[in-house]
């Protein structure tokens, strides 16, 4: 292309290849140079230090004990791991908070999306009134919860007095605090992922629902064989973020916590996550290895379960 | 062309199953009410005293102490020095990552290089890795190596871009900026940069609001790492809060109007472009 032109402006050609290479050289250029501060920030920021984890969670690195830094102790952390009751009961808090704080939600989001899929009056402003939770901060909603769920003048307990049920102490049980910390996180999502379903299913061809109310289709019949399918890669999205957000919760149970030391996760540890016993050991007891050991522990650990909820979804579809 | 338009417009009301009827009104509503309610009566507590909101049956009217309550809160912590940081990091990092965003979306959407496949696969991946996997090492980098701990470019920096960000503007300029407008340009001896100053920047602006708007919540709204590297020395607003309520004796008026003040903010931010994100969050959803 650009030699014929060259040759026709022959007067001007010796600017026109300098222009011609420095073009050839931005069209090659610009693309890198323009991701390359994602990946300068990911690779220094992101990138380096989960490697780093790795070789750190290797070593007896102690902040307070200094030249331990490069001490290597080959698996002995995560032999100490495997030994370690803390560990075990922050891994059992990890998961049964996060079956509480995600499947309830995701089913009610399913729900919820549905519903405001209706054609409506103030459809914005309903849209408006669930996401509106999910733009206020962790620490701004534990905070009001816990004021919520207090024992003596929460008005949970007010409420659950009007029909019979004595005050509850939410911190104080396993399963209540579980509950409660599940309900911030189910109360902050659940408008976010309806919104999600939502506009996947303003994406289901109409005439599928068209022909299956011709073939006398009930309209749960309908929302199971069509909707449900048909919303499955959101569905599959939504699951694993979800997922991961809940395996990795630390500003919930930290501030609804009201032990003097918040990274116990209650008087009995019996909402520690493994987030919060990853910073208890690292911040708290300064064991960088340690600390570093669980964090990848709890990487392996949603590893598994996001591949574990992979194959669930996946099998779903098979089933119908 | 008015025939599809019209024709997505008459067929949902032509079929019963997407008109609401009473039922979808009462659980919608009861649904906005339940979302709702725990901040209206964050706004009951922040303008009553402490006696007043653990009466039961609960108060449900906002009183007269809400300007009392705000100055008893900015009194007795560092909340205004808290609310300047937390502004000045969540502009900066919400002004570098619009940018960054913008350009690299553009990248990937419109401009053919090598590799670009495996690159934003790469990007799409460290969306689904665990943030707080490289913590400690980020913590030891920023304290022991730059030693940034406790200064606001450890919260700036390595929130200058992200990957959802990116995504999210690929996303938009895939449709948003026409090939043949680059093409004429290219044809016009246009530069790349002028490209991007002349056709991207333009096109892009709705998606920059709303990634912008999303950025700055999370920016203001993040508590994990400014808690792991901030004190309470140079404080976020997020980092005040969580102090606020960590007293033995918590005045719970005052810890809500903390909470109110902190999320005044977002709120009004979200009050004013609600609709755009919205908007946003259902796009990225579809197309992704």
């Amino acid at each position: 292309m650009a030699a014929p032109t060259a040759a026709v402006r022959g007067a001007r050609a010796p600017a026109r290849t300098a222009g011609h290479r420095w073009h050839r050289l931005d069209r090659t250029v610009s693309p890198y140079l323009y991701l390359s501060p994602f990946f300068v920030v990911f690779g220094v920021f992101g990138l380096f230090p989960m490697l780093y984890t790795g070789y750190v969670s290797f070593t007896a690195w102690r902040a307070d004990r200094p030249g331990s830094e490069g001490q290597w102790v080959g698996f002995e952390n995560y032999r100490k791991l495997l030994d370690d009751p803390f560990f075990w009961n922050a891994v059992k808090n990890t998961l049964g908070i996060g079956v509480l704080a995600t499947l309830p939600q995701l089913l009610l989001a399913l729900g919820l999306a549905h519903l405001l899929n209706y054609r409506m009056r103030g459809r914005t402003l309903m849209r408006l009134g669930v996401l509106l939770p999910n733009v206020t901060s962790v620490a701004a909603v534990t905070l009001i919860f816990v004021q919520l769920f207090g024992r003596d003048f929460g008005m949970v307990n007010w409420f659950l007095s009007l029909f019979g049920v004595d005050h509850v102490d939410w911190q104080a049980g396993t399963l209540s605090s579980w509950s409660a910390i599940a309900a911030i996180v189910t109360w902050r999502w659940t408008g976010y992922n309806a919104l999600l379903y939502l506009a996947a299913m303003q994406s289901v061809p109409f005439e599928l629902y068209e022909a299956a109310a011709l073939d006398g289709a009930s309209r749960w019949r309908q929302f199971r064989s069509i909707t449900i399918p048909m919303l499955r890669p959101t569905i599959l999205f939504t699951v694993i973020v979800s997922t991961i957000g809940a395996l990795q919760l630390f500003g919930e149970p930290m501030l609804f916590s009201q032990q003097q030391d918040p990274t116990t996760g209650g008087s009995q540890h019996q909402f520690q996550t493994l987030a919060l016993y990853s910073y208890n050991q690292f911040w708290g007891r300064f064991k960088y290895g340690y600390g570093a050991a669980i964090s990848w522990a709890m990487f392996l650990l949603i590893v598994l379960v996001a591949v574990v909820n992979f194959l669930a979804a996946r099998r779903m579809r098979g089933a119908e | 062309m008015t025939t599809p338009a019209l024709l997505r417009r008459r067929r949902p009301r032509s079929t019963r199953q997407l008109t609401a009827g009473r039922g979808v009104y009462v659980v919608l509503g009861a649904a906005v009410l339940l979302s709702l309610f725990p901040l209206y009566w964050t706004l009951v507590a922040a303008s009553r005293t402490n006696t007043e909101i653990h009466r039961m049956p609960p108060v449900l009217l906002p009183g007269g102490r809400l300007w009392h309550n705000v100055t008893q809160v900015f009194a007795q912590t560092d909340l205004r020095l808290a609310m300047v940081n937390s502004l000045i990091v969540a502009t900066t990092v919400t002004a570098s990552v619009v940018l960054t965003s913008t350009l690299g979306g553009f990248a990937f959407a419109k401009l053919r290089f090598r590799g670009r496949n495996t690159l934003l696969a790469s990007v799409v991946a460290t969306m689904m890795v665990p943030t707080q996997l490289g913590i400690i090492p980020l913590y030891i980098m920023m304290a022991n190596w730059f030693h940034w701990a406790d200064h606001l470019q450890a919260l700036i920096v390595p929130a200058a871009a992200n990957a959802f960000g990116l995504f999210f503007m690929r996303q938009y300029l895939i449709g948003a900026v026409p090939d043949e407008l680059l093409d004429a340009g290219r044809m016009d001896g246009c530069s790349t940069r002028g490209l991007v100053w002349h056709v991207v920047l333009p096109a892009a602006r709705p998606a920059m609001s709303v990634l912008g708007m999303l950025t700055f919540m999370a920016a203001w709204n993040d508590f994990y790492w400014p808690k792991v590297v901030m004190t309470q020395q140079n404080p976020t607003v997020q980092l005040t809060l969580s102090e606020l309520a960590s007293g033995y004796i918590k005045d719970y008026s005052l810890v809500l109007t903390g909470a109110l003040v902190a999320s005044a903010p977002v709120l009004v931010a979200f009050l004013l472009m609600g609709r755009q994100i919205i908007d946003g969050i259902m796009q990225g959803a579809t197309k992704g």
